[in-house]
């Protein structure tokens, strides 16, 4: 562990934009898509079956 | 097959499909969730800070997962868009129908992190660099695939056209994959090939083969999930209910 404190780890080494964005982002578009398929499903109507 | 006791032929129906899938979907979900929480943690706690680069380095935990994804889910997308053609297979072109929206993520997300870490090392959020610019035409692929898709009423024209496509298209992943031996670029070569040995810290590779791993198990569950949704919108047909009525068909109509 190479972090002193929660600051540090925010900072990212003065690279936290950078690599925040990339991780929210993805983090974003995962969860995006699961609630996209999941209304899809809804959407569709279908009476599940398991 | 049936040394393993298992009709598997049964499973490429529809009807059996749908719950059958119903049943896997938490299971991959599970795992996707473990592996990346196991594979953040690494990327974060325990992999060291990279001498040359920093902490920018960590987008790699995200970059090539998803960048390696992007080409996996192109490839298995069009075998099953070829099988489709082959064996004239509705639910092979139905899987291939499901991958083609998470592949477009991940092609965005990887072109999107790969900027993101360009600024800080290259100076760049982008250049036409031919690893670059090769990704950039997969996403627009993934676009033309999934819009000539949408662009064709006739459900069975429209498997074929955008399978045809998928299939022509699969000479951009090579491209992709070896544009960084191929020509000069800007993009560093690959991080970790069979043949040599990685050239970071085991620590760092391992938390990379966790992380895609996980995003394997995330795209494994959420295209089953897009597949079930598929089944239904395509044949929406009153037995996928367990005890259909006559007059759910009739409603279902």
């Amino acid at each position: 562990m190479q972090w002193g404190s929660l600051t540090e780890f925010w900072a990212m080494g003065g690279y936290g934009l950078y690599v925040w964005t990339s991780f929210g982002a993805t983090a974003l578009c995962m969860v995006w898509e699961v609630l996209a398929v999941w209304r899809r499903h809804a959407a569709a109507g279908s009476r599940d079956v398991s | 097959m049936s040394f393993t006791g298992i009709n598997w032929f049964k499973y490429s129906s529809p009807q059996a499909f749908h719950p059958l899938a119903g049943r896997m979907i938490p299971w991959f979900s599970a795992a996707a969730l473990v592996l990346i929480g196991v594979g953040l943690y690494i990327g974060f706690f325990v992999a060291p800070t990279d001498f040359q680069q920093g902490d920018a380095y960590r987008i790699i935990f995200v970059h090539v997962p998803a960048a390696w994804m992007s080409m996996f889910l192109y490839v298995i997308m069009a075998a099953w868009a070829g099988l489709g053609l082959g064996l004239n297979a509705r639910p092979s072109f139905m899987m291939a129908q499901a991958i083609a929206p998470t592949g477009a993520m991940f092609t965005f997300l990887a072109l999107l992190t790969g900027s993101m870490w360009g600024k800080p090392t290259w100076g760049a959020w982008w250049v036409w660099d031919a690893r670059l610019t090769s990704e950039l035409i997969l996403l627009f692929q993934y676009i033309g695939i999934i819009l000539l898709r949408a662009s064709i009423d006739d459900l069975r024209r429209a498997d074929r056209a955008s399978a045809v496509f998928a299939l022509v298209g699969v000479v951009n992943v090579p491209i992709i994959y070896f544009s960084v031996r191929w020509w000069n670029t800007l993009h560093q070569g690959a991080s970790v090939s069979m043949t040599a040995s990685p050239k970071m810290a085991a620590t760092m590779v391992t938390a990379m083969l966790v992380m895609t791993l996980g995003f394997w198990m995330y795209s494994i569950a959420v295209t089953l999930a897009r597949m079930r949704c598929v089944i239904v919108e395509r044949e929406r047909q009153p037995a996928w209910g367990k005890n259909a009525s006559i007059q759910e068909v009739a409603e279902a109509r």
